[in-house]
């Protein structure tokens, strides 16, 4: 579905990713594990069009993509909920759930897949008038999820999702990130420091380091690898 | 009483126009972090424009509110078409620009459309045309407030009114916002900033065309300098209540036409740039981000 072709991106004199190759199948969980600085979010920037490819291809379903404008890849069905969850403040939560279908004109599919939303983060429905600036971290976090959701997205991009929540609240994250998978078939690349939730969840996954793919395999060969288990599980 | 009354009216006309201009200063500076040097003169062109259909259309002996509506439409046209394309000229191509070099490339613009007016036309004060006539109806107060201020107190109501809807309620309006707020994430559902800032230009070019009407007809003549200082009064207008926020523009400039007006009608009209400029040196040392501005706050 998504394929990355030695890819190079980076911002003014700095390469952040120097040579990345990934590939996603339609209905897959994929994670990106990697330290800080490695390049994980720019990877996700790079497929979304905000940052540049300075070399390489992008191909989404066979086509290449990587001098699309972030627009037009979010019309192709590519969404990204990115770090720090960049909630607009402003914007009430029934808006920011607007902005995340900008591009539909459908008006009753977008409400029938707010009241879906809806239905997978309740308290959102309680918290609808009030301004994005004023949510919780983690209620912030499925608002931004569910934003990407109005975009009825073929594949989501997650950075870091689970950053500075509770466990609680991170497992419930999960559960809805498998959940959306399952239920809409859609197809997810989830960028995580914490390696050990997103192998469980994930198919397959990919170690960066400095901004070049160190190591992938199967979620249950990467979990066992010792190096892995050593840098990056904590065991 | 009637004296405050009339000095009151002249300041909420004054003050109306001031908002109307300042709103281009603010949604600019709001969406892109530019203060844009050029808008005052986008004001003025806006004059010449109405001034030149005005003219032209009385020679031919149109209707006066036939002369009104056309002189509008065609400084709202003109003017728009001069702010679009300042911004993808001028603009544009330092988007990722140290912050200097855009304003630089504002001051530039705006001087450069001082100088080509300048050229294209004179140097001379032009008489405007009455557009505006004495109303026998206002005939009973006309002594307190005149037929043009009332003109131009409604029309810049409606404008505002109309603004308010399209930020507020429609699709573009929320992009707007959302834009301002945070661009990357605007880019990451899928709106084309590049349009939304199209857009914002427009629409402050269009409510600037119409102050330049209505000022022009008010005041009775124009020339290739008169965007100068109204465009410094809204930028202060624009600080004054807070640069970035629509009711802090409309309230930040119906506080400095009040003041101008109350110090040249009771002090002395020599003063009224220092009343108006004081007031916004001591409003920013105890409210550093205007009276409706918002100090900064992200939480991550
Ligand atoms: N806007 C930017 N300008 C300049 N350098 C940047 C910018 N964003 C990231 N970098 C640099 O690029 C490199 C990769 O950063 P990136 O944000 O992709 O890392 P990351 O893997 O997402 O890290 P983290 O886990 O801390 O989020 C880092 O060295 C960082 O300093
Ligand atoms: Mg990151």
């Amino acid at each position: 579905m998504l394929k990355l072709e030695n890819i190079q991106a980076g911002y003014g004199n700095i390469l952040a990713i120097k040579d990345v190759d990934i590939e996603i199948n339609e209905g897959e969980i994929i994670t990106l594990i990697g330290a800080n600085g490695a390049g994980k979010s720019t990877t996700l920037m790079t497929i979304s069009g905000v940052v540049p490819a300075r070399s390489g291809r992008i191909l989404f379903n066979g086509r290449e993509i990587q001098k699309a404008e972030p627009d037009e890849i979010v019309r192709m069905g590519i969404c990204q909920v990115p770090e720090g969850r960049h909630i607009f403040p402003q914007l009430t939560v029934k808006e920011n759930l607007d902005m995340g279908a900008f591009l539909r004109n459908d008006t009753k599919e977008i409400r029938r897949d707010i009241e879906y939303v809806f239905s997978l983060f309740p308290i959102l429905a309680e918290r609808r008038g009030q301004d994005g600036g004023t949510l919780s971290g983690g209620e912030q976090q499925m608002l931004a999820m569910s934003r990407a959701l109005m975009a009825r997205p073929k594949l989501l991009l997650l950075d870091e999702p689970s950053m500075g929540l509770a466990p609680l609240v991170i497992r419930q994250i999960f559960e809805i990130i498998k959940q959306i998978n399952a239920e809409n078939n859609t197809t997810i690349f989830l960028v995580e420091q914490n390696a050990n939730q997103a192998l469980h969840i994930a198919d397959r996954g990919y170690v960066i380091e400095n901004g070049r793919i160190a190591l992938s395999g199967s979620a249950e060969a990467l979990l066992k690898n010792t190096e892995i288990q050593k840098a990056y599980l904590g065991i | 009483m009637d004296y405050f009354i009339e000095l009151f009216c002249s300041g909420l006309t004054r003050g109306a126009i001031y908002a109307l201009i300042a709103l281009g200063y603010t949604m600019v500076y709001g969406i892109i972090g530019l203060i844009n040097f050029a808008h005052g003169e986008i004001y003025m062109i806006g004059a010449f424009t109405s001034f030149i259909v005005a003219t032209v259309l009385s020679i031919y002996g149109f209707p006066l509110l036939a002369i009104v509506v056309l002189a509008g439409l065609a400084a709202v046209v003109w003017s728009s078409a001069y702010g679009y394309t300042v911004e993808k000229i001028a603009y544009k191509p330092l988007r990722h620009a140290p912050r200097l070099s855009p304003l630089i490339s504002a001051i530039g613009m705006s001087i450069f459309l001082q100088n080509y007016v300048l050229l294209a036309q004179t140097s001379d004060f032009l008489p405007f045309p009455t557009l505006i006539p004495e109303f026998a109806f206002m005939e009973p107060v006309a002594h307190i407030v005149g037929s043009t201020d009332i003109v131009i107190l409604i029309t810049t109501t409606i404008m505002m009114l109309i603004l308010t809807v399209v930020i507020k309620g429609t699709k573009v309006g929320k992009a707007m916002r959302a834009t301002s707020q945070d661009r990357t994430m605007a880019m990451l559902v899928g709106i084309n900033v590049n349009r939304i800032i199209s857009v914002t230009f427009i629409i402050g070019s269009a409510l600037a065309a119409v102050g330049g009407l209505l000022i022009a007809s008010h005041i009775g003549q124009i020339n290739f300098f008169i965007g100068f200082l109204a465009g410094i009064k809204a930028f202060t207008a624009a600080v004054l209540g807070g640069i970035g926020s629509i009711p802090g523009a409309v309230l930040g400039g119906l506080v400095l036409g009040l003041t101008e007006s109350f110090a040249t009608g009771y002090v002395s009209s020599d003063y009224e740039d220092v009343f108006a400029f004081s007031l916004l040196v001591f409003i920013l040392i105890f409210k550093p981000s205007g009276l409706l501005g918002k100090a900064e706050t992200k939480k991550v």
